[in-house]
């Protein structure tokens, strides 16, 4: 077990640095002049110089790569054009609103998605398992800007049930820090005001956003449960007296869990790039309005930090499975 | 005395997309308590199906019962609801299959699998299911008995993480935690070593006698058969063609199928007799053949056997499907 855990973290570590060079090379291969945008249309030759210079990027391209990477390892990643910020602070004060919704919407994806596609599985051809196959394609097909509009203006505008964008009424104050992501942090100061008031503003993004999720977790452990429902071990359990609803939700589903895992992981690295439709929809301040926004202006710092981020958040979660398929399947455990 | 399985004129049938597979068509067979009684036929011929259906585990669709009944000692199985069909599992019936590494399941440790068991024949049987710590003790002693080393051990190890001869005991003492009535063995040594095979089969005879068991044991192989029944039931393409004691059976067989499936068996003390294996293919059973379903791969077959389906009449002392059992 132990090798096993080695070899992710160490595989994990590896694959971040390929990461850095990515970043690195893209924003470096990219045809645009940094220095130049942020010293403004007006700016002189030197005063594009200076700027130039105060940001390094007069130097080789190896020494900046350096500058780069041992920057990163010591957690700066630069500063913004734009605002002038370091990087680290801009993603500080964002990443926690995307990571919010992320976190949510998994919930809302994981949480509908396995019991649906368990019941789909047993009901397998039946009107119910249709009718929610059917829902589920037409999730993933809804454009999610589309769909968010339409449940705002009904939701929002016309039963006035939920506030249409944001994270919070302009007058409330956010809840104190500690992790940035209101709903967690209203609870732990007691905060029960804030918080429903946090949840009924992420509601709805987190539902548009968690609907591909659903939709393709649903889709995987379906098709999972039908071919575990169908093994020898089933019958097995079947024979030897086990109870139905048992059989299901335990000899069945670890099972199926295990791709319907590898799906939640590379849905949570998919769902944290692609906020950005739903951020902008719900005007909801997350990383992703934040890397578009500086893209435009041509701000790669901030660009390469929120892929960065990205990235890593990627790497945590696939070493997250990789462990958790450990845990679910001895067979692995003893592998090299 | 009432039989322990009565199944009377079963009929079974799978739909798919080629349409509707009639895999049994008929089946007779009744079981008193105490009996040996061995199932034998080709690959496809229905036997699996014959044993799930008894403990109604034929999932329905694509299973589709055309007729009959299966009675378990008096009660009527397609009748049973969830509580019945709990005792039955298990209690009534237990089951051990052909390929102990598919029919372990590959993510739970013995332990874990032994004790869920042990814990549903608790409740089966109306009892408040023993806590894990008791049920772990049980399952380490049946493992014991299954002759299986360091059975505490072997609790907190996983299904391929043993030898094939390992999960089969596993498989059997798992089949006998209910302390079941009558004991299915579908082929349970096919897929094992041929030394392994020994000593599965001397394990299954042992526990046969030590806890009076029905044994119904499947198998393609006569020699298995011979060795652990006293009864033996021949099977052809989702039919019963000949049954009665074993020796009887064995020494002057009266169907021509069943003839032709002890020709087939290779002679070691006569080795110039070259094994003759069975002429033509089983039949589809998609679109199976008129009257008596062998009539396209029997010498014998007369115009008859191509109309008429042969029922089960008493011979020289057992029963055979065939019109001319009499003159053969
Ligand atoms: N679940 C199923 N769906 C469709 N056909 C099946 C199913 N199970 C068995 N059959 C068919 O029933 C026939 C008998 O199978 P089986 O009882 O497994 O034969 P065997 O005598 O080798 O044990 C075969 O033709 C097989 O293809
Ligand atoms: S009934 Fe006819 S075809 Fe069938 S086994 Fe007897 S002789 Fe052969
Ligand atoms: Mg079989």
């Amino acid at each position: 077990m132990w090798r096993y855990v080695a070899r992710r973290v160490a595989l994990t570590g590896l694959m971040l640095f390929g990461l850095i060079c990515i970043t690195f090379t893209v924003s470096n291969i990219a045809p645009s002049d940094p220095a130049a945008l942020a010293a403004g249309p007006d700016a002189t030759r030197d005063m594009v110089a200076t700027i130039r210079r105060e940001y390094g990027l007069d130097r080789p391209l190896p020494e900046q790569f350096i500058r780069y990477v041992t920057g990163v390892v010591q957690g700066d990643l630069g500063r913004s054009i734009v605002s002038t910020r370091p990087v680290t602070q801009d993603l500080a004060r964002f990443f926690p609103a995307t990571l919010e919704l992320v976190v949510l919407s998994m919930l809302l994806g994981v949480g509908l998605g396995v019991p649906l596609g368990m019941m789909s599985a047993v009901l397998k051809n039946t009107a119910p398992d249709h009718l929610t196959r059917f829902a589920a394609v037409s999730l993933v097909a809804l454009p999610a800007f589309w769909f968010g509009i339409l449940l705002q203006l009904f939701f929002s505008v016309w039963l006035e049930w939920l506030p249409t964008s944001g994270r919070l009424e302009v007058a409330t104050a956010p809840p104190p820090f500690v992790t940035g992501m209101y709903l967690f942090d209203s609870l732990f100061a007691g905060q029960f005001n804030t918080f429903s008031q946090a949840l009924a503003h992420a509601a709805l993004p987190a539902l548009v956003l968690s609907f591909p999720c659903l939709a393709s977790i649903l889709r995987v452990n379906r098709a999972e449960m039908i071919e575990v429902l169908s093994a020898d071990y089933i019958t097995a359990a079947r024979a030897h007296g086990i109870a139905r609803l048992r059989v299901i939700c335990v000899h069945a589903l670890r099972n199926a869990m295990l791709p319907t895992l590898a799906m939640i992981g590379l849905r949570w690295g998919w769902m944290l790039g692609s906020t950005v439709l739903v951020e902008t929809v719900f005007d909801w301040p997350g990383i992703g309005l934040y890397a578009v926004s500086s893209a435009i202006a041509g701000d790669f710092k901030p660009v390469m930090g929120v892929t960065l981020l990205i990235g890593l958040n990627f790497m945590v979660i696939n070493l997250i499975v990789d462990l958790l398929y450990g845990v679910l399947d001895p067979r692995l455990r003893n592998a090299p | 005395m009432t039989p322990l399985l009565d199944i009377r004129d079963w009929r079974l049938a799978f739909d798919g997309f080629e349409g509707r597979a009639q895999v049994l068509d008929g089946i007779n067979l009744t079981v008193m308590p105490g009996e040996t009684i061995g199932i034998v036929g080709e690959t496809g011929c229905g036997k699996s199906v014959l044993a799930r259906s008894v403990a109604r585990l034929v999932d329905m669709p694509p299973g589709r019962i055309l007729g009959g009944s299966i009675h378990f000692d008096g009660q009527d199985v397609m009748a049973m609801n969830g509580a019945a069909l709990a005792r039955l599992r298990g209690h009534g019936i237990a089951m051990i299959f052909q390929d102990p590494m598919t029919y372990l399941n590959p993510v739970f440790s013995i332990g874990a699998q032994m004790v869920d068991v042990i814990r549903a024949h608790d409740r089966a049987s109306g009892q408040r299911p023993r806590n894990s710590a008791a049920a772990r003790k049980k399952a380490a002693d049946l493992l014991g008995s299954m002759r299986l080393p360091e059975p505490a051990g072997m609790l907190d190890r996983y299904p391929h993480e043993l030898s094939g001869g390992m999960r089969q005991r596993v498989l059997i003492a798992m089949a006998l935690i209910g302390t079941p009535r009558l004991l299915i063995a579908d082929e349970p040594t096919t897929a094992l070593d041929v030394t392994i095979q020994a000593q599965v089969l001397r394990l299954i005879a042992e526990l046969v006698a030590m806890h009076a068991l029905t044994l119904m044991l499947i198998s393609h192989d006569l020699g298995v058969i011979g060795a652990l029944c006293r009864r033996v039931v021949v099977m052809y393409a989702g039919t019963i063609v000949e049954d009665g004691e074993a020796t009887t059976v064995f020494a002057n067989p009266r169907h021509p199928y069943t003839r032709g499936l002890l020709a087939a068996v290779p002679d070691l003390e006569k080795p110039q007799h070259r094994a003759q294996p069975i002429p033509g293919q089983i039949p589809n059973l998609l679109s199976p053949p008129s009257g008596c379903r062998f009539h396209p791969r029997c010498a014998l077959a007369v115009e008859q056997c191509t109309r008429d389906k042969p029922v089960m009449r008493d011979v020289a002392g057992r029963s055979v499907a065939c019109h001319l059992a009499e003159h053969a």
